[in-house]
């Protein structure tokens, strides 16, 4: 019997062991992974909300990860989290933490949690984020939840991927020119002030108030460990989620992600081929890096 | 393996760890020594914590699809839980995945324990580079498996 038929008809049943490999398949790259996001059943896909989680580090994301599955395994919902942290450029390796935040839900069948390493991609995800969605999706789970590394002030891509994306905050990290910069916080659909129990709290949030003013962008106030607010943030996100399915933004977006997916794997193979084709001919760089770089990209597509 | 995709992905990834300590005690620097050096090694390593119950180890290593589970155990009851984890891996179809354990255990236990299925035991005193060694060689064959049969 064939493994990808196999891990198929697991991944219908809700078998962990199924759906693990499934998403090891995809993020190792084996060709196997276009059978099996091929064949994903698209409606049920369809059907979930990816959400993206993301914020700087220690704002407390995972915490909030947590207090959401919570909430929404009360509402009797299965759902799946995809939580990321960076890999080592020095080692390849990672250490992945955000679960143990989670590990209250470990043995429920219908969490599912996956800690993925961003394996040298920038912009806050791994490569394979959404394809692991996807899969999670495929197997029932609505809400998907992707948190993604502790990020800047430019990680933009959770925005393409996500149908809603939470930015997440905290007191006490910079001042109030931190807030003014262009950036994510233009981009995301949700702004949470996460410990908000915690001094400049309150600070924050009229900073923020004042830098999206004119955009219809929701800013909630969470205290991730004791639940506060977070069935109002539950909430927010469900109305935002209504609205933007019934307007078409929904669909759009989808059809966008999928399109700056596929980009960022052509960029991606096509920047290991001009890697090569540079170090091929031990060429002295002099001069304008532009033009060799033009150079560069005629001679492979010659 | 030039034709995967990611400026790391070039690199042969060396595979996936689930560190953790099982049980009562809440001793983590030796488990957070070893999850350090694994990291440093290339591994990405999949940090639970301490005082975990068996079922909670099975469940995460194989929602992690990890390559192998290394556990610390300080508390004397390695005999009752590791039976019992190994049990609750098998029972939810991770019984492939490789165990191996490290801690205070008296050495008249490890046969007994390396005859229920455990990998490899290192006690304390154990040179970092033996265990990261161990793991290289117990996650390759494991991953080596993983490609053949599938």
């Amino acid at each position: 019997m064939n493994e990808i038929d196999d891990i198929l008809r697991g991944i219908r049943r809700k078998d962990p062991r199924a759906i693990g490999r499934a998403i090891s398949i995809v993020e190792e790259g084996d060709q196997r992974a276009g059978e099996i996001l091929q064949i994903l059943d698209e409606e049920t896909v369809q059907k979930a909300t990816i959400m993206g989680i993301t914020g700087s580090p220690g704002v407390g994301k995972s915490t909030l990860v947590d207090q959401l599955i919570a909430y929404y395994r009360r509402q009797g919902l299965r759902i799946g989290i995809v939580a990321i942290d960076p890999s080592s450029p020095i080692s390849g390796g990672a250490f992945l933490g955000d679960r143990i935040r989670m590990m209250r839900h470990t043995i429920d069948r219908d969490v599912l949690i996956r800690s993925m390493a961003t394996r040298g991609r920038l912009g806050g995800l791994c490569a394979a984020a959404g394809a692991a969605a996807r899969i999670m999706a495929g197997s029932g789970c609505n809400p998907v939840i992707v948190e993604t590394v502790g990020i800047g002030q430019a990680e933009v891509d959770v925005v393409s991927l996500a149908d809603i994306t939470v930015l997440v905050f905290a007191p006490g990290l910079g001042d109030d020119i931190q807030a003014m910069k262009a950036g994510l916080i233009e981009m995301a659909d949700i702004l949470v002030v996460n410990k908000a129990d915690c001094p400049g709290a309150d600070a924050l949030v009229m900073e923020i108030e004042s830098v999206i003013q004119g955009r219809n962008c929701p800013v909630c106030r969470t205290i991730a460990p004791e639940t506060a607010g977070i069935e109002e943030l539950a909430a927010v996100i469900r109305d935002m989620d209504q609205k933007k399915r019934q307007n078409g933004q929904f669909a759009q977006n989808r059809q966008k992600a999928r399109e700056s997916e596929v980009l960022d794997w052509a960029v991606e193979m096509m920047r290991i081929k001009l890697k090569n084709q540079l170090k091929s001919q031990s060429r002295q760089i002099k001069g304008d890096p532009r033009m060799i770089a033009r150079k560069l990209i005629e001679e492979i597509s010659r | 393996m030039a034709d995967k995709v990611g400026r790391m992905e070039i690199r042969q990834q060396r595979g996936r760890i689930l560190i953790g300590k099982l049980g009562l005690d809440g001793h983590d620097r030796g488990a957070k020594i070893i999850a350090r050096s694994l990291c440093n090694d290339g591994f990405e390593v999949i940090y639970t914590g301490i005082r975990r119950t068996p079922e909670e180890i099975a469940s995460a290593a194989i929602q992690e699809d990890v390559d192998a589970i290394g556990l610390s155990l300080l508390s004397g009851a390695h005999n009752e839980l590791i039976p019992a984890l190994l049990d609750a891996l098998r029972q939810a179809k991770g019984g492939d995945i490789p165990v191996i354990i490290g801690g205070v255990i008296p050495r008249e236990d490890v046969p007994h324990l390396k005859k229920a299925g455990i990998r490899e035991v290192f006690t304390s005193g154990t040179p970092i580079q033996t265990i990261l060694d161990a793991f290289r060689k117990i996650t390759g064959e494991h991953r080596q498996n993983k490609h053949t049969t599938s």
